[in-house]
């Protein structure tokens, strides 16, 4: 090969602040993601002690509301979605045949935005309070007048910061599927998987730029003073709903879409099937994330839209039903007739089906909208999203992270405490929010720090926090899982579950740096298991066995998000009084913010005047790989 | 990433050197998706914009405040830049290396004489209109519209004008190409935006 260089190879902590590789990326992103899950649960076991009983002061309203405000924003953008990330990250260049992602150098800077977005909005915790306003921040309650210290900046900030990083990664994965896909890997022989992380890429590229603009304008309103939302200036604060909901209600198909993928994934795996309906699977995946768009003022009905608006929505969104159900007896046909395993991993993915169909059942409900007029801002609400998203999204996640958890590190997680965890946590999710359905329904209002006794309510909030605190033990469990598994030698085969059909399973777990030391030639849809019932125990290669070329290692994505990060706490002061003169000199001047901004455009320039190269692992290095291995 | 790539660097260079390698096809590939992200990043500005503009706060109103003759200057300035832009990638297309420089050189000038009007626009209003970002909701929607457009200007002339620099230090490759051609289609693309922004704010600012 024409340019041999010399390679940097990094160790230890540099090595995990300058990768590039997509593994790598992932355990980065499961690492932040299940730290932030961590702190979103800590978050949700004390809103259930505050809640056990009636008038209890265990924490004062102002931080519960600060309670409840973390506890949503960490879940979805810190906790699962870079969970979700992680996933992608670890699999998808896998089940295409690819050896990383198409802009290696951005998945890591998309991970270092998110991670020091997520550190700075938590930061609010011990600089001067949390945002108070709900992870909605509906105006006027999120401006300046209601929500007067910077929590609520902290909030547009970090998420702005965070959002980046989304962002980046969508597009990144999006192209990767677009053009790394091996020979023979055409659209409708990528594992559902590959086709729901695709389309939630697609769905993260159309709704995350209107949440950065809405939260570009929440944020000039606080700080710069702008009347967006300032009904005495002329603003419209109905206006932030429209945005936020824009955005808002996309997004909850970003968080279940990859959960259906991998459902979808891990069904026919242990039903030792194919996937029942393959094509009408990917058609309303679509529809889905089509869908998905033209709903989001089903989350409005009571502020007066007018009957017009509100049956529109209500129908657009009552349409979704029908895609989804499409899944649904999708997933069932799979399972019918198959030789099932209950694994752990089968478990969490059976599990899901029944409880999403119930989450569906209250989405239903909620979007008849004269029905709504009750349900609004009640309990039955916080029952329903979190069915779809604790029964649905993170069932999911568990079942993924069993599933994959040998492939990303060489150890099969086990089974026996999995088995625990599944049953605690499944028992406790129905036991906190099945009852609350009913709590809903009899008038507990979302978002309450407190309630009155002999309304009926008390028993039925105990029964919900005894099951929250089932489910943190379940969590635990988990948790102790990891320890024990981690402190294991590595050692599983390639395809540790045997019925492995997809490309993943054909390479060594962990996969070498490079994937594939060739690239697969893909012969049909389940390209391993084909490949399995023709009597081959490999992939037929694609290419020769050469020189593979590897991007190089970069410090510049995590130097440019600690630029986003120092601008964006200049940002969030630059009004503030100093009794210190020199830090009013720096934030009052926006001093802050130039260097923060000058950090990172500094970094761009670099990366654009500096021509990555990257390197070559040559075919005897491979070799060699091969024998140790 | 294919480990057998031809290798351009050196040597003779394709027609179209943008489309040479495969990161240069996925460069390309990437920043279309990435400008439609930006579409509906505009889009929500736009609608944001369109819902605010005739609150006025009692402040000065569009009609009273905006001046056909400088804006349709900044347009027509602009839209040459975009013509500009085209002749450097036919010059690149061509191997033309100091045609591609000298029209990138001035689509640069003509994007700091748009901005220089646009600056002069904006002081204008905030020193003698009294129309500044907290007078009303129409001024907060105009400026955070109209600005972003502005910082987007400003981002492509720094862009355009290292990338000039490149080509100086290292000559038309398959790698600065790539670079030139995605910063003529992000060009084109502010380009387009300020179509909409010239008619959407300022011609129905005028009429209504
Ligand atoms: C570990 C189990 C969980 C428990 C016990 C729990 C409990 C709660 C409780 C009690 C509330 C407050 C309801 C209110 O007063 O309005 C709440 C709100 C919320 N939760 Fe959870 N939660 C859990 C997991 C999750 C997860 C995994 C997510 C997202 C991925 C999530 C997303 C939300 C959201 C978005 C809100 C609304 C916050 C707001 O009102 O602004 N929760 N949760
Ligand atoms: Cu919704």
């Amino acid at each position: 090969m024409a340019h041999a260089h010399s390679v940097k190879h990094h160790k230890g902590l540099m090595d995990w602040l300058t990768t590039v590789d997509h593994k790598k990326i992932a355990i980065l992103y499961l690492v932040a993601g299940g730290l932030f899950f961590g702190i979103g649960g800590i978050e949700a076991m004390l809103i259930r002690i505050q809640l056990w009983k009636p008038l209890n002061n265990f924490v004062s309203a102002q931080t519960f509301n600060e309670l409840i405000t973390m506890h949503g924003t960490t879940m979805i953008f810190l906790g699962v979605m870079p969970i979700i990330f992680a996933l992608m990250n670890a699999v998808l260049p896998l089940q295409l045949g690819a050896r990383d992602v198409a802009f290696p150098f951005l998945n890591a800077l998309g991970f270092w935005t998110f991670f020091f977005g997520g550190l700075l909005l938590n930061l609010s915790w011990i600089m001067g309070g949390a945002p108070d306003a709900g992870w909605t921040a509906y105006t006027p309650l999120a401006s300046k007048a209601f929500s007067p210290t910077h929590g609520v900046d902290f909030y547009t900030i970090g998420i702005q910061i965070a959002g980046l990083g989304t962002l980046i990664g969508g597009i990144n994965f999006l192209a990767t599927v677009i053009t790394m896909r091996a020979p023979g890997m055409s659209f409708m022989r990528m594992p559902m998987f590959t086709w729901a992380s695709f389309i939630t890429s697609a769905i993260i590229l159309f709704a995350f730029p209107a949440i950065t603009v809405g939260l570009v304008l929440l944020s000039f309103d606080r700080l710069l003073g702008a009347n967006f939302f300032e009904v005495a200036a002329g603003g419209n604060p109905i206006l932030w709903q429209h945005i936020f909901w824009i955005f808002g209600h996309p997004e909850v198909y970003i968080l279940i879409l990859p959960a259906f993928g991998i459902i979808s994934d891990v069904i026919p795996t242990f039903a030792r099937k194919r996937l029942f309906g393959y094509s009408s699977m990917v058609f309303a995946t679509i529809l889905i994330a089509f869908l998905g768009f033209m709903v989001w003022a089903h989350h409005m009905f009571t502020i007066g839209m007018g009957p017009v608006a509100n049956a529109l929505f209500s129908i657009s969104t009552m349409l979704i039903a029908v895609p989804t159900g499409i899944k649904i007896f999708n997933w069932l046909f799979t399972m019918w007739g198959g030789q099932i395993r209950f694994t752990t991993a089968n478990l969490f993915a059976s599990a899901f089906v029944p409880t999403f169909v119930m989450g569906g059942v209250t989405g239903v409900m909620l979007a008849s909208a004269p029905a709504d007029y009750q349900f609004h801002d009640t309990y039955f609400v916080v029952a329903h999203f979190h069915y779809v998203i604790v029964g649905g999204l993170v069932l999911g996640l568990f079942s993924g992270l069993f599933y994959w958890w040998p492939k990303m590190f060489g150890r099969l997680l086990n089974e026996t405490l999995g088995k625990w965890t599944f049953w605690t946590f499944v028992i406790g999710f129905q036991l906190t929010f099945f009852i609350q359905h009913f709590l809903g329904l009899m008038g507990m209002q979302r978002r309450i720090f407190t309630y009155l006794p002999n309304q009926d309510f008390d028993t039925m909030n105990l029964v919900s926090t005894i099951g929250a605190l089932l489910m943190a033990v379940g969590v635990i469990i988990f948790f102790v899982n990891i320890v024990i598994t981690m402190s294991k030698p590595k050692g599983v085969a390639n395809d540790p579950w045997e019925d492995g059909r997809t490309l993943e399973w054909t390479i060594p777990s962990p996969p070498p740096e490079y994937n594939f030391k060739q690239i697969p030639l893909v012969r049909g849809l389940d390209a391993y298991w084909k490949e399995k019932q023709a009597g081959n125990t490999e992939m037929t290669p694609s290419e020769p066995v050469g020189s593979i070329h590897m991007p190089s290692a970069s410090i510049l994505p995590f130097v440019m998000s600690v630029g986003l990060f120092i601008a964006g706490l200049g940002f969030m002061f630059s009004r503030d009084e100093f009794s210190n003169s020199f830090l009013a000199g720096i934030f009052n001047n926006y001093v802050v913010v130039i260097i923060g901004l000058l950090i990172t455009f500094i970094c761009m320039l670099l990366r654009s005047v500096f021509d990555d190269h990257g390197w070559h692992i040559e075919p005897e290095e491979l070799e060699e790989e091969g024998v140790k291995a | 990433m294919s480990s057998a790539h031809v290798d351009h660097t050196h040597g003779t260079l394709p027609h179209e050197p943008e489309k040479a390698t495969h990161e240069g096809r996925n460069k390309i590939l990437g920043f279309w998706l990435f400008l439609g992200g930006e579409s509906v990043l505009f889009g929500t500005l736009f609608a944001t914009f369109l819902a605010l503009r005739n609150q006025t706060n009692e402040g000065p109103t569009a009609h009273e405040l905006f001046n056909m003759g400088m804006t349709a200057a900044a347009t027509f300035i602009l839209l040459t830049s975009s013509l500009t832009s085209v002749f450097a990638i036919q010059a690149m297309h061509r191997h033309k290396l100091k045609q591609l420089v000298a029209w990138l050189g001035i689509t640069v000038v003509l994007g700091l004489g748009f901005l220089g009007l646009e600056i002069y626009e904006f002081a204008e209003y905030v020193h003698k209109e009294h129309f500044g970002m907290t007078t009303s909701a129409f001024s907060s929607s105009f400026y955070t519209l109209v600005g972003f457009h502005g910082a987007h200007v400003l981002f492509g002339i720094l862009w355009i004008s290292l990338l000039i620099a490149q080509l100086f230090k290292k000559g038309l490759t398959v790698v600065t190409a790539p670079k030139i051609y995605v910063s003529a289609i992000y060009w084109h693309f502010i380009d387009v935006v300020w179509v909409f922004i010239f008619t959407v704010v300022y011609l129905l600012g005028k009429v209504g």
